[in-house]
């Protein structure tokens, strides 16, 4: 059966990129498609009707015509704006970073449906949420699952015993963690300590309760963010960019850059 | 390699790729534009050339406002007529040019030259925030309009400069964003339309 020339679809914008004068090709993740990539025509004009409905973030509805390269998006329709997340800095930059994830992780023509509805809910939620680095790793370690690339955290990859209750080794190589009898056959690795190990098993068993009770050291929680930026990047062959800005969010929240006059102490 | 085939000859190939790497010029584009030029008569190529580069050997940024000038400061940064107390933050030199056409704006302005843009690795160490700051540091500066675009990137570099700008003491303030001239209600989409509601006005 031809495919039909005009078709309808859900999707999260993920990114635009202007094209021409006043055009935009959009990446959007959709449940059927997986990423789809289209050209907004005259979506940089204050008066189209696309604009507003197509900035990265969006979960919008859209009508897609077939083009001759790409396809074209000639309707689209907010479904929800995640406005929340517009209005603040660190967590749009949160937003940004899984979108960035989620694009670069997929590929066009590919059905997407359970890592778009994890998109979906990790984004309303991040609207809501107070608890966003947790949000972050709960969603890498997801995505990871259900991209095949779930980091074994339980037994040695290396001899399949049980790791002990140590200090043990990551191996983004291999994909999991090494006991250190084993730390020197796997590649690379990166220690890690036991508490960050527990952590890293709740957030894979998807222990909400658990998870919610847990108040993370500044330390603890960066040890389990770099192993699984690490992780990524290993998997991707490329790092993930916009950690560099939420890195300088986080360091700037710290301690104010110096700007033209001595900055205000704040409490 | 002695009876290689070439598509095309050399020259026409390397103006081909320049063309193709501008902005917005795909491999088409390009195509068109090298074989309008080699048709063309030889002054409009020249005069194509010169103008080129007297962008690049006439041009410079103002070493204050950093937006592009002739002469540095620019025209803007020494009109003793303009009030020297706000500054309206750009993204690029032609809004600055959108902005004086309204006659609205008396201030100086500050061009960024783009935004800031964290999936394409994009921070704000690339954009001229160093250059505003230093021209706040003498306290003659009391407002700064933020006039980048009101889409993602703008939005997040208005917050971005907000947050470094708000302890310095000066007044922060944004261009006001709501529902484009000649614009539908019925067609505004959920974001532009609750920012026009919070920007409501009294008649
Ligand atoms: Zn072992
Ligand atoms: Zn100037």
């Amino acid at each position: 059966m031809p495919a039909p020339r005009v078709y309808k679809a859900e999707g999260i914008v993920l990114k635009g990129r202007e094209l021409g004068e006043a055009d935009r090709i959009v990446t959007l993740l959709t449940p059927q498609y997986g990423k789809l990539r289209a050209v907004a025509k005259g979506v940089r004009k204050p008066r189209s009707r696309l604009a507003g409905n197509l900035e990265p973030l969006t979960h919008v509805a859209v009508l897609v015509a077939h083009g001759q390269s790409l396809d074209i998006i000639s309707q689209a329709q907010t479904l929800e704006a995640f406005r929340p997340l517009r209005e603040d800095l660190w967590r749009l930059s949160c937003g940004l970073y899984l979108a960035e994830l989620v694009e670069r992780f997929t590929v066009e023509g590919a059905e997407g449906h359970p890592v778009y509805q994890l998109l979906l809910e990790t984004l309303t939620r991040l609207a809501l949420a107070t608890r966003e680095e947790l949000l972050l790793r709960s969603f890498e370690i997801e995505l990871l699952d259900h991209l095949g690339f779930r980091p074994e955290l339980g037994q040695c990859i290396a001899c399949r015993r049980a790791l002990e209750p140590v200090e043990n080794f990551f191996s983004p190589g291999g994909g999991g963690m090494a006991c250190p009898g084993c730390r020197y056959k796997v590649g690379l690795t990166r220690p890690v300590t036991v508490e960050a190990l527990k952590v890293l098993r709740l957030l894979q068993r998807r222990d909400a309760t658990t998870l919610a009770r847990l108040r993370l050291r500044r330390a603890l929680a960066a040890e389990v963010e770099l192993l699984l930026r690490e992780y990524i990047a290993y998997i991707l062959e490329h790092d993930v960019q916009s950690t560099v800005f939420l890195d300088r969010l986080r360091r700037e929240a710290a301690a104010p850059p110096a700007g033209g006059r001595p900055a205000a102490p704040t409490g | 390699m002695a009876a290689d085939y070439v598509p095309a000859p050399e020259p026409v190939a390397r103006l081909i790729e320049a063309f193709n790497r501008l902005p917005g010029i795909g491999p088409k584009t390009a195509a068109r534009l090298t074989y309008h030029i080699l048709r063309a008569p030889a002054e409009e190529a020249r005069a194509l050339t010169e103008a080129v580069l007297a962008v690049k050997e006439r041009l410079r940024y103002c070493s204050l406002c950093q937006n592009i000038t002739e002469h540095d400061p620019c025209r803007f940064c020494q009109d003793p007529q303009r009030d020297s107390s706000a500054i309206c933050v750009v993204e690029e030199p032609l809004d600055v040019l959108a902005l004086e056409r309204t006659r609205g704006f008396k201030g100086l302005y500050h061009v960024l030259h783009g935004v800031i843009d964290p999936m394409d690795g994009i921070g704000p160490d690339e954009l001229k925030i160093r250059e505003l700051l230093a021209r706040l540091r003498d306290g003659r500066v009391k407002e700064v309009v933020l006039a980048t675009n009101p889409n993602l990137e703008g939005e997040a570099t208005a917050m971005y400069l907000h947050k470094l700008l708000a302890p310095l003491g000066v007044k922060v303030t944004r261009l006001a964003r709501g529902l484009p001239a000649g614009g539908d209600v019925e067609y505004a989409d959920e974001v532009t339309l609750a920012r026009a509601l919070e920007g409501r006005r009294e008649m």
